[in-house]
């Protein structure tokens, strides 16, 4: 697999020198002009790049979109100056590309910041990991080294919001740096009204790092491998039931059946795929490892490929175990802002817990299913649509267990030990402290 | 035609503008305001929009507004 990102060759991160000798000098690039970004904004939308972080949106328009917020100063004549936030938050649990990519190639990812802020005029620039995270010192470190030869016109600054599944979120994140809350909010994006109200460019660090590949090499040299719809390389966490799990690199269109051998293949009979994380969508394995690993394919599937996560649930777990425990921890993340997700999904995990547990009936799945309905389409944010698809899509990709357990049995309790994988849940919090800010602060 | 938009961020599930609109605004068993559609935000026709005004007024935290199609062609 072509190795573009550097992830995981190196072993420890990449010093500035190392960095320079590999991708040579930072590239100088123009600023924004009369409301357009910097050249190299072109050249982003040439590369077809488009945004790793769980979106996929055109990045060119989301340089496009801040500078021209910028240069609507409205009535008052306010200056707006840009900020710019590298999202390296990854609070998918399934996740660990983000955490991977700078642990290896730190440099990369501040040249896309130092980049991307140049080219829309931004006066502000941070680098976002989670409070408590392992990549904190590395990162500092490779932060003081840049200053120290003062080679980035906007000096970056590490912040740590608090490591909870919405704060990843980029209007949290925005809100995080410019107030110190790393709640959702609504109904502004932050390209419109971000960080203390000024136009805020939220980027993914894989993103970012591509975007100074393009910067040095060019649209053509980026495209030249991947999916005509999304083109270039992406990082995928792959899980589960393999026997190497970890992050591989590979252009995106890849099979997934590719990917799996790439994390040294299935170590048991593979029962369905948890796709994109856990605001992501289960799919059976049946024909799954032929689609190739690109937004529109793995969606055409059934599937939702998020932030790149693909991971593999082997024969012998039961999916509605899994189901309920993610389901339970999703609950607990709700930031407790909005009445469908704060009540909704503590409700929607009890009646999948009951699925589990074989306690339910054919009238616990209609309410089942009516939560589900309820809870979509109704938060300040897309935690509670991402929990309902969670759960819908396993239903949906495992109706003979469901059976099962409607008849009071299961496919996997009291035939076989525990299964060896279980998808990776923190610990449980109690939401209604979240209503007091206090766990986001 | 005009549209009525639900800020769930600001709604405290007061349940008073299903009070004041019942035709208009059901609310979900956890007494959230569920608007026609489902969703954050319903067309409005001529006949819904008294029903649309009163709920609006009636909502103690201003978490619901009236969107008028004239209004949006100059926002």
């Amino acid at each position: 697999m072509t190795g573009r990102l550097g992830v995981g060759a190196h072993g420890a991160a990449r010093t500035l020198a190392e960095h320079q000798r590999q991708h040579g000098p930072l590239p100088a690039v123009d600023g924004p002009r009369r409301g357009e970004p910097g050249g190299l904004a072109d050249e982003v939308e040439r590369a077809g790049l488009r945004g790793r972080g769980g979106g996929w949106f055109p990045t060119h328009l989301k340089l496009r979109a801040v500078v021209a917020s910028a240069h609507d100063t409205g009535p008052l004549r306010r200056s707006r100056k840009p900020v710019v936030i590298a999202n390296g938050m990854e609070g998918e649990p399934a996740s660990g590309k983000d955490a991977a990519l700078l642990a290896s190639s730190p440099h990369l990812v501040l040249d896309g910041i130092s980049l991307a802020a140049r080219t829309v005029g931004a006066t502000d620039a941070f680098i976002a990991v989670h409070r408590g995270s392992s990549l904190v010192d590395g990162l500092q470190a490779a932060i003081d080294e840049r200053d120290a030869v003062g080679m980035d016109d906007v000096a970056i600054r590490l912040v740590t919001p608090p490591a909870r599944y919405v704060a990843s979120e980029e209007s949290a994140l925005s809100h995080w740096v410019g107030d110190g809350v790393a709640t959702p909010v609504f109904p502004d994006r932050p390209f419109q009204r971000g960080a203390a109200g000024r136009p805020t460019l939220v980027q993914n660090v894989e993103t970012l790092a591509h975007l100074a590949l393009i910067a040095r090499h060019g649209s053509a040299w980026f495209a030249s491998v991947g999916a005509p719809s999304a083109p270039g390389t992406t990082l995928v966490t792959v899980g589960g039931a393999v026997a190497r799990p970890g992050v591989v690199e590979a252009p995106t269109g890849t099979s997934v059946h590719d990917l799996v051998a790439a994390a040294g293949g299935a170590t048991a009979p593979i029962r369905g795929y948890l796709t994109g994380g856990y605001g992501g969508a289960w799919v059976p394995a049946d024909g799954f490892d032929a689609i190739t690993w690109d937004p529109e394919s793995v969606r055409d599937a059934g599937g939702v490929i998020g932030a790149s996560v693909l991971w593999a649930l082997d024969q012998g777990a039961c999916p509605l175990e899994e189901l309920a425990r993610v389901t339970a921890w999703m609950a607990g993340e709700s930031a407790g802002q909005c009445g469908p997700c704060m009540f909704g999904l503590p409700a929607l995990s009890e009646d999948v817990r009951a699925l589990a547990w074989r306690t339910t009936d054919d009238a616990g799945m209609k309410q089942l299913a009516e939560r589900v309905r309820l809870v979509s389409g109704r938060g300040g944010c897309k935690h509670p649509d991402g929990t309902a698809r969670f759960v819908a899509t396993g239903l949906e990709a495992f109706p003979d267990e469901v059976a099962l357990h409607l008849d009071g049995r299961c496919s996997v309790a009291g035939q076989r030990p525990v299964h060896a994988v279980g998808l990776p849940v923190p610990p449980t919090r109690i939401p209604a402290l979240d209503t007091q800010g206090r766990q986001y602060s | 035609m005009s549209t009525l938009h639900l800020d769930p961020i600001r709604c405290a599930g007061r349940g008073l503008c299903h009070e004041a609109a019942p035709e208009l605004i059901e609310l979900d068993e956890w007494g959230y305001p569920l608007l026609p559609g489902g969703t954050l935000r319903a067309e409005i026709g001529p006949d819904e929009r008294a029903a649309a005004r009163a709920a609006t007024d009636a909502c103690p935290v201003l978490a619901l507004h009236i969107e008028r199609s004239a209004r949006r062609a100059l926002a």
